[in-house]
């Protein structure tokens, strides 16, 4: 814990007592070791860190955070770096803790249908280590086969799969983490009821703001015995958004539904080769999942419902490789848009889903009237949109054009009484939007929590809250030590 | 202790935070230990916040007062082909959905898509500062700002008043049907409890029942499907189907807790199957009776006389004796953040 007396920050010593703790090929201090980790899925903001620790333990961790804590030096807790809303971009000043190396899954418990795994074991390697027992983890984040739980965990992740099985804090039965002061916890356990606040609950979706999840309690879930699942275009997206609203209108509960606009379907086939109807301006895929009986029970209203939807064709995947083939399609759609566009933002924002073809008209406006081209690809069950606003960040002032066009999308969710995130978080990227949600008593509610779990300020500042502390900066281009000629990228 | 205060809007829910040192909210008391306090904290009725504010049907959300019974909101739900889906208990008993959230009670069909924890979208609440703030959001996802609806889960009210609350709902399934399947004993119970939950069915309900005898489990879906899953089922597991008379009586009396002694403590449990043979002899061992929920992940025990300790943490929900047996250690953490939502220390400790 920090000694009452503690000095003002001193780096060099920081660095002394750091290599007391990891040997040194394990602390990266040089400029090019330090460039990777720049920034994270939301690469327009950059800020080198002060050092990079590398931990293999949780005990390493929990002496890392504990060091920050004495030495007043923020920390930010890193996994894959996949966030796309800057929540482990870093700290000037700072120390970034990257957790990949705690990858361990420490306990598999079929009969209990629970995993114990460390935070940097990757979301898709718990299934993985689970189907041999018919189980499998059921966020899916698109990002699935190189995000971390840890990751997923600081900011409830979500995924395509939302609508029936919820998020990643409806996963999460327990945790160990090492709280921003120092101290070290465990909450909740392997049983799916609790006793008392749900604490578990509070901590996932903190942001990395209270401290650092160690060990992660998941529950898990028998896989699905069959699929049905249909791929569908449409002449207009309000065709698809109308099949949407009939499905949800009919009692059916899929696992998914999920739309792609043209240019996201642009994307898509281009990256992995995936073959759309032609002449469609949005497809949409819907699955059922359950029980062979009850699945082939529910088919035909499925299907009935969408061949009244006025669909120019319908596929339903008549295969596990066909079913694979759609989703790789689907998940792909973030990273393939890379390929119509040097540079984008992913957003987030959530309506009403009745309000969905509002939304998305509005965004085709905004997006004209801009002169900015905007793909959209979202959830349709949950109203969760993911607009990426395309823009040449080598132009000058064509990143500060597509924010604000991401800001007036932001503006329009709230304003339907929506969210501006649904699954990414805040982070970085949306923090100066939080005030638009929440009036100057919630934002003092959510601050004097915060204030509760880290009473200085050093886990990951500068994320979330508007008035962050930490300088990350919003910038493209060279970073300002590169600019004075003090550090290169080699 | 004074009288209750029974404000009627959320602007008066407020005042009535502010106008007194020590509160604590109560709905319809069909969980009374759980405002079994000290006198010198008043009590505010939340029966006068009643009602649904919002519900669209097509959003799978509503929002209700915190004082709206239970029976309105499964019968406004009904209506329009849709359910809470974590099936709260003592809907004929009155209870509020307030109350359900603060004592983080969630019923047998808990077992399929989750408890309380995870239907509640957003609250809005007075906190120990007398301020009205809503956190979380009225929409199916959002993941703006630390999760406080989550927190109140099972936060007994100890960190705010709950005025108007937001759910997460889902469509009703067309059919249930529920099987008897007799055992011997709670290592039996336990053996079903864990294979059937590890097992194809997309099981709704699966409880070991109060007599000790049996374990009822529940499908739901289309008509079509239940008899077959259920032939499957019994040729695993020998039982019976219960006629839907049968099944409807044997779900009422869980939900309503007709089961437990009248004047004994009813506590509830969190647990894991495995420490389920274990609890059931403690419990025989004091004449207790036990009906264990969730596939095995939680327990309601009624005692006929208050006990010290049944081997695990548990909560008392009505009758004599302590409110917690077992109580779990408070980190550090716990005060911390009581501080942080009510500095003025308004609102009862966890503790008592």
């Amino acid at each position: 814990m920090s000694s009452p007396v503690a000095p003002a920050t001193d780096p060099v010593r920081f660095l002394r007592r750091l290599g007391e703790i990891l040997p040194p090929a394990r602390v990266l201090a040089g400029p090019a070791q330090l460039a990777a980790y720049e920034s994270d899925g939301l690469t327009a903001f950059r800020t080198a860190p002060l050092a990079v620790a590398v931990p293999e333990t949780q005990a390493e961790v929990i002496a890392l955070v504990r060091l920050c804590q004495a030495e007043k030096i923020p920390f930010v807790a890193r996994g894959s770096g996949t966030s796309l809303s800057g929540g482990s971009t870093p700290v000037a000043g700072g120390l970034v803790i990257t957790l990949n190396r705690l990858n361990r899954i420490l306990r598999v418990d079929p009969a209990q249908r629970v995993a114990v795994v460390e935070p940097g074991v990757i979301n898709t390697a718990v299934t993985l280590a689970v189907a041999s027992y018919g189980l499998h983890y059921a966020p899916d984040p698109s990002s699935q086969s190189i995000c971390t739980i840890g990751g997923n965990v600081a900011f409830n992740s979500g995924g395509a799969h939302c609508l029936k099985y919820g998020m990643t804090s409806n996963h999460v039965l327990g945790l160990k983490a090492v709280l921003a002061t120092g101290e070290v916890v465990e909450f909740g356990g392997a049983s799916r009821e609790q006793l008392g606040p749900d604490w578990c609950g509070l901590f996932v979706g903190n942001e990395g703001l209270f401290g650092i999840a160690l060990e992660i309690t998941l529950q898990l879930l028998p896989r699905a015995e069959v699929f049905h699942t249909v791929l569908a275009g449409y002449r207009t997206l309000e065709q698809a958004g109308d099949a949407v609203s009939a499905i949800i209108a009919s009692g059916l509960l899929p696992g998914a539904i999920e739309i792609m606009d043209a240019l996201a379907l642009e994307a898509a086939s281009a990256a992995v080769h995936a073959e759309y109807p032609p002449g469609c301006e949005a497809v949409l895929i819907v699955e059922l999942e359950g029980p062979r009986e009850v699945v082939a029970s529910q088919r035909p209203q499925l299907d009935a419902l969408i061949a009244a939807s006025g669909p120019v064709e319908a596929r339903p995947a008549r295969d596990a490789t066909e079913r694979a083939a759609i989703w790789k399609g689907r998940k792909s759609a973030f990273s393939a848009v890379g390929r119509l566009s040097p540079d984008f933002i992913v957003q987030d924002g959530v309506v009403p889903r009745r309000r969905l073809g509002e939304a998305l008209r509005r965004i085709a406006e905004m997006s004209r009237a801009d002169g900015i081209r905007c793909a959209n690809v979202f959830h349709a069950g949950d109203g969760n949109l993911h607009p990426l606003i395309l823009y040449n960040g080598t132009e000058p002032g064509a990143l500060e054009r597509a924010e604000m066009l991401a800001g007036k999308i932001l503006h329009m969710c709230v304003e339907m009484g929506g969210s501006i995130t649904g699954e990414h978080g805040v982070g970085l990227e949306k923090r100066d939007y939080l005030a638009e949600m929440f009036n100057a008593d919630e934002l003092d509610c959510l601050h004097r929590l915060h204030h509760a779990f880290d009473p200085l300020g050093l886990a990951n500042p500068g994320k979330m809250f508007p008035d962050g502390t930490a300088p990350a900066l919003a910038q493209h281009g060279l970073h300002p030590l590169e600019k004075a000629g003090l550090i290169s990228r080699e | 202790m004074n009288a209750p205060l029974t404000p009627t809007t959320l602007a008066e829910l407020a005042d009535a935070v502010r106008s007194v040192p020590r509160v604590l909210a109560i709905g319809a008391h069909t969980k009374p230990r759980l405002c079994a306090v000290a006198p010198e904290v008043t009590l505010i009725s939340t029966l006068g916040l009643s009602g649904i504010t919002e519900y669209q049907p097509d959003e799978f959300t509503f929002t209700a007062l915190a004082g709206t019974s239970l029976r309105e909101i499964a019968s406004t739900l009904e209506a329009r082909g849709q359910y809470l889906p974590f099936d709260p208990y003592l809907i004929e008993a009155g209870a509020t959905l307030g109350g359900t959230l603060a004592a983080g009670l969630s019923g047998p069909g808990r077992f399929r898509f989750g408890g309380v924890r995870d239907f509640i979208l957003g609250v809005r609440f007075v906190d120990g500062a007398g301020r009205l703030v809503r956190l979380g959001g009225k929409v199916v996802k959002n993941a703006a700002g630390f999760d406080i609806p989550k927190f109140f889960v099972g936060s007994l009210g100890r960190f705010g008043v709950f005025g108007e609350l937001t759910f997460k709902v889902f469509p009703r399934p067309a059919a249930t049907l529920t099987l008897r399947l007799p055992v011997t004993d709670a290592n039996a119970a336990t053996q079903i409890l864990t294979a059937a939950a590890g097992a194809r069915w997309e099981i709704d309900a699966l409880d070991f029942l109060p007599t000790a005898d049996a374990i009822a489990l529940r499908l739901a879906g289309p008509a079509a499907a239940l008899p077959l899953l259920a032939t499957e089922i019994l040729t695993r597991f020998p039982g019976e189907i219960l006629s839907a008379a049968s099944a409807d009586a044997l779900w009422a009396d869980l939900r309503e807790l007709r089961w437990t002694f009248a004047d004994g403590p009813l506590l509830k449990l969190a647990l894991t199957p495995s420490q389920l043979p274990a609890l059931a002899a403690t419990v025989r061992n004091h004449a207790g009776k036990l009906h264990v929920t969730a596939g095995g992940n939680a327990a309601l025990v009624s005692l006929p006389a208050p006990i010290v300790s049944l081997g695990l943490p548990a909560l008392t929900l009505r009758g004599p004796g302590p409110l917690w047996l077992d109580a779990p250690t408070s980190p550090a953490i716990v005060a911390a953040v009581k501080t942080a939502l009510d500095p003025y220390n308004r609102f009862p400790s966890l503790a008592a």
